[in-house]
């Protein structure tokens, strides 16, 4: 945290950028995308939205995990200079050979650039993709490149490329991806020395990034908070939670789940207890943002920013998490449920920082569901989104948590319907009832994501598509019939 | 031949607009749009904004050495606002600073007073209270109202396309610098060099000869940056003029997305009448098309909208009236297709009324309507047509009956899920309609080393046209392609250019370069054979050797070129090309406006999620008439990419306008265009290639703007679907197709007015 006046003497920001050591005393709300673009006039990352939403600003970013060092791609636009401090950052630039490397040559033979414009944003996500632990499958890399929207191509040669440079990946067996692309020279040499010269950086760093006021910013990912705010940003007073491995890791002690909240949605989906405890979590995180989005949001960012749509926010209003606040020494914990006061209103201080988050594991006998539409299914904020967690005895409900965004002036936990659940056998019968009682608690506006007629029977519709996915044994055809 | 730009592209070394290394001294500017969309402007207080960190100065309208005007068509848009406001956006001063950041903080400080005018968003409004961008037109053949009567059906509706942005991935913007004496280079991210320099010249009081345009390529164009990209490079240009300094706007995307316009929105109705026999007898519609608040484009548009009005099917009777209606949104413009798909929807959405109604699909209705060679469109011109070639093509390859009886198996089978298909034939006029603008320009010098520099009018935007420049100069010429250099696009090189739009661009273009080359190599040819002492005809050259009577004499393209410069033969030449035969009158609307027309068939497929209202294409399978394509790697891309934007036109992208003329889908987050998971699982392809002659460049015909039209089969298919599920669903005929409209349909609720 903050130590007023603790750091009057000047932190240099200091990191690799491809294959320069770079030392700035720029403010470290600095966007990386302008300092790349226009402090160090390497023009290959381009500008379509500074919102996150086009990819074409898209860079890699190398840090240590575990002893290994790890790329993600992540939107340069959103990321400040203080959230790549020590670590490795890779544009466009980075990427060339004196040949093309292998993303660019799979994306030239099967003509995936038209205009061109947004066509580094892919070389970069897919290069990335060759640096990354995950397995090469179609799924994978189309993923990668999730960020990444062209106005020309209709993407099917992009998308063959993108075959080609997963099935170049095939072969990799138990070899580091680094060394293998290099090895079979996909990808630039001097990505070998990295991890010694950046080790070398990391010993060199004059001291962890410190806030100079006592009334600092809290940035996590920077992923609403730039979109917001992106005029004044850079030159805020700023308290960079992301690295603080204090707010990381994703740990289970006993049936508590226990989130650092500077965890990013990445880290949730990649997380073995995760994994272990929700089986559709990949489908599920298929449906939030795109995957550099995803590997800088974080999780408290979701819950603290209130977006009445978040979508964790809604996942874990119905596990029924727990937000653990810490201001200073002082630590107090605050059911989820009841954080959201009103619009944008929360029952937090601002001085108060989320410490972690936590939840009860499910059990065999529960069940959990998540529901979002959206006008695009992909990278796109949810219209109506939904949550319910169901413990169940036989085909006895003892326990339901439903959840919905998109119908409120915050995201929503409904306790009638949440409580009326309770005790109730599952039948068509109680989610024609259910269906009803929704209704009265919710209170959705009509806006750009939809009418509020829509939003109503959007949300009925989502709550028979619970039903329908976890009670398989229900009548189709009835709960279709299910009018509103 | 590959996009000959695609390893710069790939390696991030291509130059865009914003990428221009900055000259010292370069200021910033920021354009402050109006906050209302309809109003008299009381008072514009300048003076806090002027004291600003960094602020070089401020401009009005006052501040326009020439004439405020940068209408194309019809004058009736000013550079800057002067007493009145007409659209939220719309440019009231400019703000000229040391910094972007300076100059965005100086134009919070801007303070005006409006005092509002009544708001007008809707173009039937517009239409009833007179405002009217340009009097009416309408096209005739037959007489329609005689014809009602021998119809066994008639059926009438109305139809609703809402509008697009082109969102090209690279904003609009332009980068100024002063010459000497007054002069001003320009470079701007623009479709219309000319356009740009014409009003420039205006706007200054200058002549044109002072204004260098140049454009090196754009990132995406779409019709976007055909006549709106003059405003921000004659703004920064009158700051360079004022302060004798570069001056450079690149806008961010919600400045973009705010003060620029989009593809008109149309509201229309339609009655169609057939004989028992399914053919259609007659066919009468109105379309009302949101001009928004300035001509622009929108006449041509307009007029484009007439010329499909019935796409690919012949129609004895017809008569189809359009209106240009002036609203308070920012004026409406060129989209890939211009009007044209538009207009086709409305007799897609016809036949499909008429084919629910009599209870037959509605391939029944086009198949037997397909326009034929030797039919007359309603505008007079005799039809070339491949129409029937590519929907029989399709039905042999694609076995749409099969399709159809899965579907069938399926939708009987499944609750949850139903699936949908349609036909979707396309027939795309090639040509500006406004006769004059079919000209271009090539300049073609071969330098003593033998390499050679072409200058063209054409703008390359990702459609490949320098390439396909490339390859006609190369093969003209025979040589290496290493050897060929497509160079800017320049108005002090090329004169008097037509914007690169209507598809027309490689044609025009191509045909130039095909006459500036072949000059040269004549006179080449010709002191080849004196040198031989053989005649003319006994020259030719083959890959770069020089051959005699077919055979290599050990003298190749480069000891020519050096013995060219040494004969003094003129090793440069400027070609011109303006396709023969076309003509049209509009006090009759009758005439031969295109040089050919472009046909295919696409046949779709999707799959409706009747829980939640989502969709998947399943498959786009296409035949298409390429004539015989000279590039099929870009072809095909122009295709797949056009497709894939009709279908975001037709299904996801929504734009939102408040009653109060305010964009609401102002950014990327809520504007959605199509991304890798939404476009169709398969898109397949095939060329109808056809040797017969005709006015595309080596044969390989146009094929910007047809594709985009195979989108319109995706609304379709989705309804079919949605009947699928609920055969008593009644919808509007009304994009897009969002999963709220969707759903709204399998829940059988009408769709409410989306306004917010
Ligand atoms: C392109 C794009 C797509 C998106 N798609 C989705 C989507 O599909 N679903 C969805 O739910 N969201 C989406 N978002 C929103 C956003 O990504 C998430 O809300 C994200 O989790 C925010 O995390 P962050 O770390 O980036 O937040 P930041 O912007 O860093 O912070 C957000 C807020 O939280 C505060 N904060 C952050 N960490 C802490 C902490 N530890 N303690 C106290 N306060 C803290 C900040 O001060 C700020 O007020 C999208 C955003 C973008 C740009
Ligand atoms: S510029 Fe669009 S994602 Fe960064
Ligand atoms: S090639 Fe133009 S945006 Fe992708």
């Amino acid at each position: 945290m903050s130590i007023l006046g603790a750091s009057n003497n000047l932190i240099l920001i200091r990191f690799i950028l491809n294959k320069k050591e770079i030392q700035t005393a720029l403010p470290p709300g600095t966007l990386l995308l302008d300092f790349i673009r226009y402090h160090q006039h390497q023009m290959g990352t381009k500008i379509g939205c500074r919102e996150g939403d086009c990819g074409a600003c898209s860079v890699l970013v190398g840090d240590f995990k575990n002893k290994n060092l790890h790329y993600q791609s992540a939107t340069s636009c959103l990321t400040a200079l203080g959230n790549v401090h020590g670590k490795h950052v890779i544009s466009i630039e980075g990427l060339n050979m004196a040949e093309l490397n292998l993303a660019q040559q799979a994306m030239k033979d099967e003509s995936a650039t038209q205009c061109g414009f947004c066509t580094p944003g892919f070389v970069v996500s897919l290069s990335g993709f060759c640096l990354t632990e995950q397995e090469p499958t179609e799924e994978n890399v189309l993923a990668a490149i999730s960020g990444n929207i062209c106005r020309c191509t209709g993407y099917k040669s992009i998308e063959k490329a993108a075959g080609t440079v997963c099935k170049s990946l095939e072969n990799r067996g138990n070899e580091s991806p680094i060394d293998f692309a290099i090895r079979k020279n996909y990808l630039p040499q001097y990505l070998t020395e990295i991890p010694a010269r950046l080790l070398a950086l990391k010993q060199n760093l004059n001291g962890a990034l410190q806030p100079k006021t006592a009334k600092p910013k809290f940035l996590g990912g920077g992923t609403d908070l730039y979109v917001q705010q992106h005029e004044t940003m850079h030159h805020e007073d700023i308290d960079f939670l992301f690295d603080q491995s204090d707010l990381k890791g994703i740990v289970q002690k006993g049936d508590i789940c226990e989130i650092g909240a500077a965890s990013t949605v990445t880290d949730m989906l990649e997380s073995p207890v995760f994994q272990a405890y929700f089986p559709n979590l990949k489908q599920i995180g298929k449906l939030v943002s795109s995957e550099p989005i995803r590997n800088i949001a974080t999780i408290a960012g979701n819950i603290i920013n209130a977006s009445p749509i978040g979508d964790l926010s809604i996942f874990f209003l119905a596990l029924d998490a727990k937000i653990h606040l810490k201001n200073g020494n002082e630590k107090r914990m605050v059911p989820l449920r009841s954080l959201y006061l009103g619009y944008k209103n929360l029952d937090r201080l601002p001085e108060e920082i989320v410490e972690k988050i936590s939840f009860k594991l499910p059990d065999e006998q529960s069940k959990i569901n998540f529901e979002k539409v959206c006008k695009r299914t992909h990278l796109d904020i949810a219209s109506v989104n939904s949550a319910l967690f169901v413990e169940l005895e036989e085909n006895k409900i003892l326990n339901a948590g439903l959840s919905a965004g998109g119908v409120g002036p915050v995201p929503l936990f409904l306790p009638k319907s949440s409580a009326f659940l309770s005790g109730k056998t599952v039948s068509i019968e109680l989610l024609e009832e259910l269906l009803e009682l929704i209704q009265t608690e919710i209170s959705p506006i009509s806006d750009v994501r939809g009418t509020e007629t829509y939003k109503r029977t959007l949300l009925h519709q989502l709550v028979k598509a619970h039903f329908s996915v976890m009670f398989k044994e229900l009548d189709v055809k009835q709960l279709m019939n299910l009018s509103l | 031949m590959k996009n000959i730009d695609s390893n710069s592209h790939l390696r991030g070394e291509s130059i865009y607009l914003d990428d221009v290394p900055l000259v010292a001294g370069t200021l910033f500017a920021a354009a402050f749009g109006s906050p209302h969309a309809h109003g008299k402007i009381l008072n514009l207080d300048l003076s806090e904004a002027e004291k600003m960190p960094g602020v070089a100065r401020i401009f009005t309208y006052k501040d326009v050495p020439g004439e405020n005007q940068i209408g194309g068509i019809v004058p009736d848009e000013p550079l800057l606002a002067e007493h009145h406001v007409h659209f939220q956006g719309m440019p009231v001063a400019l703000v000229v600073a040391e910094s972007v950041e300076e100059a965005k903080m100086a134009m919070k400080k801007i303070k005006i007073d409006i005092e509002p005018l009544p708001i007008i968003t809707d173009p039937r409004v517009a239409r009833e209270k007179g405002e009217l961008i340009v009097p009416p037109r309408t096209f005739k053949i037959g007489d329609v109202d005689a014809a009602w009567s021998q119809c066994a059906h008639i059926v009438e509706g109305t139809a609703d396309t809402n509008g697009q942005e082109h969102l090209y991935i690279e904003t609009q913007g332009a980068y100024t610098f002063p010459l000497e004496n007054g002069s001003i280079r320009i470079i701007s991210s623009t479709q219309g060099p000319t356009a740009v320099q014409r009003h420039a010249a205006i706007c200054l009081g200058i002549p044109m000869h002072m204004l260098e345009v140049d454009v090196t390529r754009l990132g995406g164009g779409f019709g976007g940056k055909e006549d709106q990209a003059s405003m921000w490079a004659i703004l920064c240009a009158l700051a360079t003029y004022h302060l004798k300094r570069p001056v450079k706007y690149s806008l961010d995307r919600m400045e973009d997305m705010r003060m620029t316009g989009k593809r008109n929105p149309y509201s229309s109705d339609f009655k169609i009448g057939l004989d028992k026999d399914l053919n259609i007898i007659a066919y009468e519609s109105t379309y009302h098309q949101n001009a928004g608040a300035a001509a622009d484009l929108s006449p041509a548009v307009l007029e484009r909208t007439l010329f499909h009005s019935t796409n690919s099917y012949f129609v004895p009777n017809v008569k189809a009236t359009a209106y240009s209606c002036r609203t308070n949104l920012p004026p409406n413009t060129a989209f890939r297709g211009f009007g044209g798909p538009q207009g086709m929807f409305v007799i897609e959405a016809a036949i499909h009324k008429a084919a629910e109604t009599i209870g037959v699909p509605a391939w029944e209705i086009q198949s037997r309507n397909l326009i034929k060679t030797g039919d007359e469109f309603p505008f007079g011109q005799i039809a070339e047509s491949e129409a029937k070639e590519c929907w029989v093509v399709a039905n042999q390859i694609f076995e749409p009956e099969k399709i159809e009886k899965e579907i069938k198996a399926f939708n009987a089978e499944n609750v949850l899920f139903k699936k949908g298909m349609s036909f979707m034939p396309i027939c795309f006029g090639i040509s500006f309609t406004k006769t004059p603008m079919n000209q271009a320009r090539a300049l073609v010098h071969v330098y003593t080393d033998g390499s050679v520099g072409v200058s063209t009018g054409a703008v390359e935007m990702g459609q490949g046209v320098n390439t396909k420049m490339l390859q006609v100069a190369t093969q003209i010429f025979s040589i290496h392609p290493n050897r060929v250099k497509i160079h800017t696009t320049n108005t002090f090189r090329i004169a008097n250019t037509s914007p690169s739009a209507a598809s027309a661009t490689a044609d025009l273009n191509g045909k130039a370069v095909e006459i500036a080359c072949n000059a040269i190599l004549d006179r080449l040819k010709t002191i080849t054979a004196e040198k031989f002492s053989v005649s003319e005809t006994e020259v030719s050259i083959d890959n770069e050797e020089v051959l005699i009577k077919g055979s290599p004499v050990g003298y190749n393209w480069s000891q020519l070129i050096q013995d060219g410069y040494l004969k003094r033969i003129a090793l440069s030449e400027h070609g011109h090309y303006a396709p023969p035969g076309l003509h049209y009158d509009a006090k009759i609307e009758k005439g031969h406006p295109f040089a050919y027309h472009v046909f295919g068939t696409a046949i779709t497929e999707v799959t409706v999620d009747c829980l939640r209202g989502t969709y998947l294409v399943n498959s786009v399978k296409i035949v298409h008439d390429f004539g015989t394509s000279m590039n099929t790697a870009i072809d095909r891309g122009q295709i797949e990419g056009g497709l894939v934007q009709g279908i975001g036109w037709m299904t996801l992208e929504e734009i939102v306008y408040d009653e109060n003329g305010r964009l609401r889908s102002n950014a990327l987050s809520t504007y959605k265009v199509p991304d890798i998971y939404s476009v169709p699982k398969e898109i397949d392809i095939k060329f109808l290639k056809t040797e017969k002659d005709n006015m595309a460049i080596l044969k390989s015909k146009a094929v910007g703007e047809p594709p985009l039209m195979y989108g319109i089969g995706t609304y379709f298919a989705l309804r079919n679907a949605i009947k699928a599920y609920r055969p008593d669903a009644e919808m509007e005929y009304a994009t897009p197709m969002t999963p709220e409209r969707v759903l709204m349909g399998l829940v059988g609720k009408k769709q409410e007015k989306v306004t917010v």
